[in-house]
């Protein structure tokens, strides 16, 4: 059984705060990561590696040093690594990613894609699905739980009232949420062997199969009209007092707003 | 084809109506408000799209929150969700009618199937918009969104290709007054469901327990972080809560700890809540909580530390001991209302 887990690299964001006076973006020294929702989906494809010697494969889209979130993934027990990287693939959307990750992914035998359900610095949640639609296979997101059963992959799909049991005949795509497992450690011998055994795959433009219309900004439907920092709400009224000073002021703001 | 298809404008907006258990999940209907406000500008009309089995009872709903049209799919095989037969029909109804926004709830279902149907019809898909305007001139449609974790704001624009598509999460949008004596043209849906390989089986389903209470529509919400500590802490702030009528919620934090169900967690991964009075204890306001509550009419906080972010954007912040304040604030509030 061969699985393609795709993985994104993406910056901290739990680590992002605002200034508090400037109302901009503190980034120096937020550390990237692997998002967690693609870790647990490699954790997953893991798990079948150890049960039933599936064969597993990590792909990630984006610039060189991307190739440090697929390292991981080696170290953690990832079979093969592939990085589609090229300026021409720069300015993609999410349909524009799809569809390149879904043309590097024809190039593979695989029985299972999975995807995290949604990147953190992004949290479309789009990608793996329209994976699956160029890929003509079909998806099932938001995954709590997965078993292979014969040909099929049964899921426990969440929804905010309910779960479903779902099977689908293989080959299908699974996005995964965190929830789903607790990711593994890379061990001392897997880190070894990340780097000193085991080679990452470059894919650039020629490498991929498709159409120069489907990539990149051009193949995007969706620009980026304009970017602006969040307004800032106007500071409210701070105190600094003893706790009855301070219960008496919240009572006095409640009575103000005719919540009392 | 019936002839009545011509009731429905070529560049209408569009709004996925999703129904859950044969019940309307409310952030279409809010969806409905906003599809009202840009049809105007655009000089067009709103079109619900409803699918499910024996569901045609809730057309009376979206006609009086805002529908001028429906295009009713009712089949067997869209008694439960499931994603490729509903993406076989909204493609195509989206080919036959040619609307030039549609847009779907940012919810579990709502998150699935409208990728799958932006990627079916290849156009693009804004995600989790928070603002949805037309601008004056133009006529552009802006599409704006929290970027890098909810730090930036990005308005996003779909020049080429059509319909532009979005999704927006429960709670940002606000309803139209209902009018129980609006009419709307109601079409079948004549095309087809092919299942195909891309037919999932449903096996079984799960209702979780999900208890009565809806942080979501609560005017009041009294919510903890990782400040409050234990399960104590959390105990105090349900007293506050019942002390004003209102309900308890927590921040990411608090949920990971084990402190409090998921179901209650406001932020960017959690809920999105406006309430009338907000009261955050212990919470300092990491970027992804604030974007879940930000809109609430008033913020009060109490937190110990001077610095903490949530300050920013509370109308009152209290520097102080939150188990020192909470009790005597509860005290006086019972007085106060005895």
């Amino acid at each position: 059984m061969n699985i393609i887990v795709c993985v994104k690299q993406v910056p901290d964001t739990t680590e992002v705060r605002i200034h508090p006076v400037k109302g901009t973006l503190i980034r120096e020294g937020i550390p990237s990561i692997m998002n967690p929702d693609d870790k647990a989906g490699l954790e997953a494809a893991l798990r079948l590696k150890d049960e039933m010697g599936a064969h597993v494969s990590v792909i990630t889209m984006g610039p060189r040093q991307a190739d440090e979130v697929l390292r991981e993934a080696l170290a953690m027990g990832a079979d093969k690594a592939y990085l589609i990287s090229d300026p021409e693939f720069s300015g993609s959307d999410t349909w524009a990613t799809s569809s390149t990750i879904a043309a590097a992914i024809t190039k593979l035998e695989y029985d299972l894609v999975i995807t995290g359900r949604q990147a953190i610095d992004g949290d479309t949640a789009q990608v793996g699905p329209e994976i699956a639609e160029h890929l003509n296979i079909p998806h099932i997101s938001y995954c709590e739980e997965l078993k292979i059963d014969g040909d099929e992959v049964v899921v426990k799909r969440q929804f905010e009232d309910r779960y479903q049991i779902l099977s689908v005949s293989m080959p299908a795509l699974i996005t995964a949420l965190g929830e789903l497992n607790e990711p593994r450690y890379m061990t001392p011998g897997g880190i070894f062997d990340a780097y000193r055994e085991k080679e990452i795959t470059l894919w650039t433009r020629p490498d991929i199969p498709i159409k120069d219309e489907n990539i990149g900004l051009k193949g995007s439907p969706t620009r980026v009209a304009k970017t602006n920092p969040k307004l800032l709400k106007q500071p409210g009224t701070k105190i600094e007092t003893g706790v009855d000073e301070s219960v008496q002021f919240i009572m006095e703001k409640l009575k103000e707003k005719f919540i009392l | 084809m019936r002839d009545c298809d011509m009731s429905i404008k070529e560049n209408a907006v569009f709004v996925y109506a999703e129904q859950v258990d044969n019940r309307i999940t409310p952030v279409s209907l809010e969806l409905l408000g906003k599809a009202h406000d840009l049809a105007e500008k655009l000089g067009s009309q709103v079109v619900a799209l409803l699918l499910g089995f024996r569901v045609a009872e809730l057309t009376n709903i979206l006609t009086s929150y805002g529908a001028q049209a429906i295009v009713l799919a009712d089949h067997a095989d869209l008694g439960q969700y499931r994603t490729e037969p509903f993406t076989q029909v909204i493609s195509q109804i989206i080919e036959r009618y040619q609307p030039e926004i549609v847009l779907f709830g940012g919810t579990s279902i709502g998150r699935d199937l409208a990728p799958r149907v932006a990627g079916r019809v290849h156009t693009g898909l804004t995600a989790d918009c928070t603002s949805l305007e037309i601008e004056e001139d133009s006529k552009r449609f802006l599409m704006t969104r929290p970027a890098f974790g909810g730090n930036l704001l990005a308005t996003i624009v779909c020049p080429e290709h059509r319909p532009a598509m979005a999704t927006v999460r429960p709670g940002v949008m606000v309803k139209r007054e209902p009018n129980e004596t609006a009419v709307a043209e109601i079409v079948d849906f004549d095309g087809i469901i092919v299942e195909n390989s891309l037919f999932t089986t449903i096996r079984e389903i799960l209702k979780k327990d999900v208890s009565k209470h809806d942080i979501q529509d609560a005017k009041i919400i009294v919510a903890g972080g990782r400040g409050m500590h234990n399960t104590e802490g959390f105990a105090l702030l349900q007293d506050l809560a019942d002390s004003l009528g209102g309900e308890l919620a927590s921040s990411r934090a608090a949920v990971d700890a084990g402190l409090q169900d998921k179901s209650r967690q406001v932020g960017q991964t959690g809920i999105t809540v406006r309430p009338l009075l907000y009261i955050a204890c212990g919470i300092s306001g990491a970027i992804q909580h604030l974007a879940g509550m930000e809109e609430s009419d008033f913020i009060i906080a109490i937190n110990s530390d001077p610095t903490a972010p949530i300050f920013n954007v509370a109308d009152v912040g209290v520097v102080g001991d939150a188990f020192k304040i909470v009790p005597k604030l509860i005290e006086a509030i019972r007085r106060e209302r005895s």
